[in-house]
């Protein structure tokens, strides 16, 4: 029961008295608070409230990444942060045993990624665990009419990305900040409601009315009657955000009619390439983790998903060989038009691994773990961020798998979120200002918005079994096969060295 | 005293080709600032060329008699009443502060640009005094330990991040409603209320005896009367290898001479200027070299 407490609230404005102005500090000011939990107001357990400089609501990759950078750089380390997830493990630990099969919750890293891992001291703690560089991926379609296969070779580069175990990341971020010289909370509780004071109030002293913006601070009730004030809200916590819908961001998106189906195999040998192949209904992909395994990410329809979700596991292995191979239409040959096609004097002089050839991806051998579905949507929120509040990772925008790029666009936000509060703090200014935060915005929301619209334009392309559109697509496989400037643009943005996705 | 003048002559000259010169002050700002100055846009148009300056004496530091000038020096608003003591403050500008005061703290309001402006210039200060006074520019409170005062603080709107940056802050302006509107606001934040604010003007620090490691007065000396005497007054209110930061905007070609010349031709401590660019396409402010616009200067006093 929530017993309703009176607050002094005055929204007309205090009459603070104030003697004497030279040297003496004026009456102590308090102020009317906006309750954005529809009025109720909790009592706070405990004596005193305790008052942070920046609270990270959601303990999972993105806000314990945001954590750790903090911890990093000198103009932050000495910031107090409160971290706030129910999650056991961010108390306990998480427990890894190598001998375990891997979870089949996955993410894939970026080199841009990996580097800021490094940057921040986090990837160390990854290390001993099981992690996998891939340095090839092919990617053709149902059509048999094109392919395109990268290699990290074509950008000078050892590998195109890394394929970790969500588990992974989360111990090791954890562990990077239990080690970091950092002042931080972890509370084990839930956010139910935040007081945050917008706008400008009017405060009154000696007759002179001003309108003052609050340099005020936020209020977080949690669920097991904790409070405490922080300078700046950082909503990590998901697709679902409580803390956006407390602060009122509205999202634009839709579903798409898609599910997920997500497990992880085993091969005969290892698997060094990440491969993805465009069916009918959505792609599958089959990404290597090391150990002779490999992660399934299955896009289709629901009702498919959930026939293959309750098939047997035989069953289940025999589909999956059927779609990576032979399923729904043929291998794609060398070359559309036979040895000189027009594709092949573009990349004239330039060897690209466009000449090595299509390769059948490995054959699955047995299923190595539960399968998952999940329902695919895309969202984002029309603004990151507000007086005291910003949004970083799938509580800002959620995205189409079907690239790997949706974790790596969080970490982007939280390593943007941290870099930016370090420059605030460099010029003394107070980290909850908006102005600061909009800089924080209108560096991610571009280059956030430009993947979606990427990514959402694949979905779409890729969802339409029309002759013609499939020619166009395949001659988009030769193009990005044989034209090597736009096959390097392509990995670069995709690896996260290139912000947005322009010839710059 | 005229084979002084004669003798001064040709180093005057010297400085007025000095200072037509486009890059008179190399800058290097500290790395971990670099970020913030990286629009270092060489300036396409030239400062404007000074007319040959008053050739009157330039004084060493504080510790001389009042600047004598000749006939030329009409250009600066000197004039009789010389008195120490008085306000160097224009009686119309006052008013003019007086009646927006209340809209100080409002960052989509009349102040916006100062805003806007706020965090470029504590970029300069900040660089500037780190590596004067040899700060770790890596710390959150570089400033710890050190005294500064802002004169003409306003609402205290750099008051408060100076505060932060760990100094120990006074702040002074002529407009009453500007001091009381800036304690309500330092009050809010544990860490502001420790600013000490005061509505009195440079002179009357002086007359107090008052000493400061740093003297910042930015935007101030083109509402001053005597810009000269205020400049003095500035100077003496910092301690021998102090630091002193002025900023104008360069309106006209009087402000330009005001603020150059009185800076740099009556006091020659400015040790290193740059100029602050707009861009109007993010609205944002950024350091750069031309001058011709608004500038922040830096200087130190020399010691005795």
């Amino acid at each position: 029961m929530f017993i309703r407490k009176s607050f002094a609230v005055n929204l007309g404005g205090i009459r603070v008295r104030s003697r004497c102005l030279c040297g003496a500090a004026a009456a102590g000011p308090s102020g009317s608070i906006r309750q954005s939990n529809h009025g109720q107001e909790q009592q706070c357990s405990g004596t005193s409230i305790a008052q942070y400089d920046i609270a990270i609501v959601g303990g999972g990759m993105v806000g314990m990444s945001l954590a750790c950078s903090l911890a990093s750089m000198p103009l932050t380390k000495h910031l107090n942060v409160a971290i706030i997830d129910s999650n056991p493990a961010l108390v306990n630990g998480i427990r890894i045993n190598k001998q375990d099969p891997p979870d089949p919750r996955v993410s894939t890293i970026t080199p841009a990624t990996t580097s800021m891992f490094r940057d921040i001291g986090a990837w160390q703690y990854l290390q001993p665990y099981r992690h996998a560089y891939f340095d090839q991926m092919q990617v053709w379609d149902y059509t048999g009419l094109g392919y395109t296969r990268y290699h990290a070779r074509d950008v000078d580069k050892d590998s195109l990305g890394c394929v970790v175990e969500n588990k992974v990341l989360q111990s090791s971020l954890l562990l990077c900040i239990q080690n970091a010289d950092f002042q931080k909370r972890i509370f084990p509780s839930r956010l139910v409601s935040m007081s945050l004071n917008p706008g400008l109030k009017s405060k009154q002293m000696d007759g002179i009315s001003s309108e003052i913006s609050r340099a005020d601070l936020a209020k977080l009730h949690l669920s097991d009657g904790t409070c405490l004030y922080a300078k700046l809200v950082v909503g990590a916590d998901g697709s679902k955000s409580q803390v956006r819908e407390l602060a009122g961001f509205k999202t634009t998106g839709w579903n798409y009619s898609q599910n997920a189906v997500i497990c992880t195999v085993e091969h005969a040998s290892e698997n060094q390439c990440a491969w993805q192949r465009f069916l009918p209904a959505g792609p599958i992909a089959l990404l290597p983790m090391g150990d002779n395994f490999s992660n399934i990410v299955w896009t289709m329809n629901p009702k498919e998903a959930l026939d293959r979700k309750s098939m047997t596991e035989i069953d289940f292995v025999k589909t999956v060989n059927h779609a990576l191979d032979h399923g729904f239409g043929p291998h794609p040959t060398s070359s559309l038009l036979g040895k000189g096609n027009i594709f092949s004097w573009f990349g004239a002089g330039v060897p690209t691994s466009g000449n090595g050839g299509f390769e059948i991806p490995p054959k699955v051998v047995k299923l190595a773990s539960e399968r998952m579905v999940f329902p695919l949507s895309l969202r984002h929120a029309n603004d990151y961020v507000s007086k005291h509040v910003a949004l970083i990772g799938d509580a800002a925008h959620t995205v189409h798998p079907l690239a790997g790029q949706g974790v790596n666009l969080g970490f982007g936000d939280a390593f943007a979120l941290s870099r930016v509060i370090g420059e605030a703090i460099a010029v003394g200014m107070d980290i909850g200002e908006a102005s600061l935060l909009k800089k924080y915005e209108a560096e991610r929301k571009p280059a956030n918005i430009a993947m979606m619209a990427i990514l959402d334009g694949f979905q779409k392309a890729y969802s339409v079994d029309f002759g013609p559109l499939n020619i166009l697509r395949a001659a988009g496989f030769h193009a990005a096969n044989y034209i090597s400037p736009l096959k390097r643009s392509i990995i670069s943005y995709a690896s996260g060295e290139q912000r947005l996705p322009l010839f710059t | 005293m005229a084979s002084k003048l004669l003798h001064r002559v040709p180093w005057l000259l010297h400085r007025v080709g000095a200072v037509s010169a486009p890059l008179k002050y190399p800058r290097t700002l500290s790395p971990t600032l670099a970020a913030f100055a990286s629009l270092r846009l060489l300036s396409d148009v030239a400062p404007r060329p000074l007319p040959v300056a008053a050739t009157g004496n330039s004084p060493p530091a504080s510790t001389s008699p009042a600047p004598q000038f000749s006939g030329s020096s009409e250009k600066f608003e000197h004039n009789a009443k010389s008195s120490s003591v008085r306000s160097s403050l224009k009686d119309p500008e006052l008013a003019k502060f007086s009646a927006i005061a209340d809209t100080w703290w409002d960052s989509e309001g009349p102040f916006k640009p100062l805003h806007l402006m706020n965090p470029t210039r504590l970029a300069f200060i900040r660089s500037t005094l780190c590596r004067h006074f040899g700060k770790d520019p890596s710390s959150a409170r570089p400033f710890e330990g050190m005294k500064i005062v802002d004169v003409g603080c306003g609402g205290g709107i750099l008051s408060e991040p100076l505060a932060r940056m760990g100094a120990s802050v006074t702040g002074v302006d002529a407009v009453d409603k500007n001091i009381k509107i800036a304690r309500i606001h330092a009050d809010l934040d544990p860490v502001t209320s420790t600013i000490e604010y005061c509505c009195t003007t440079a002179e009357k620090l002086v007359e107090e005896q008052r000493k400061f490691d740093a003297v910042i007065s930015l935007e101030v000396i083109e509402h001053v009367a005597d810009p000269a005497e205020f400049c003095k007054s500035l100077s003496a209110l910092t301690i021998p290898e102090g630091a002193l930061v002025i900023s104008t905007i360069n309106r006209s070609m009087r402000a330009y001479a005001t603020a150059i010349v009185a800076a740099e031709y009556l006091l020659h401590w400015v040790k290193e200027m740059a100029g602050f660019v707009h861009n109007p396409l993010t609205g944002r402010w950024s350091l750069s070299d031309d001058i011709s616009v608004n500038f922040i200067a830096f200087g130190t006093k020399k010691g005795q």
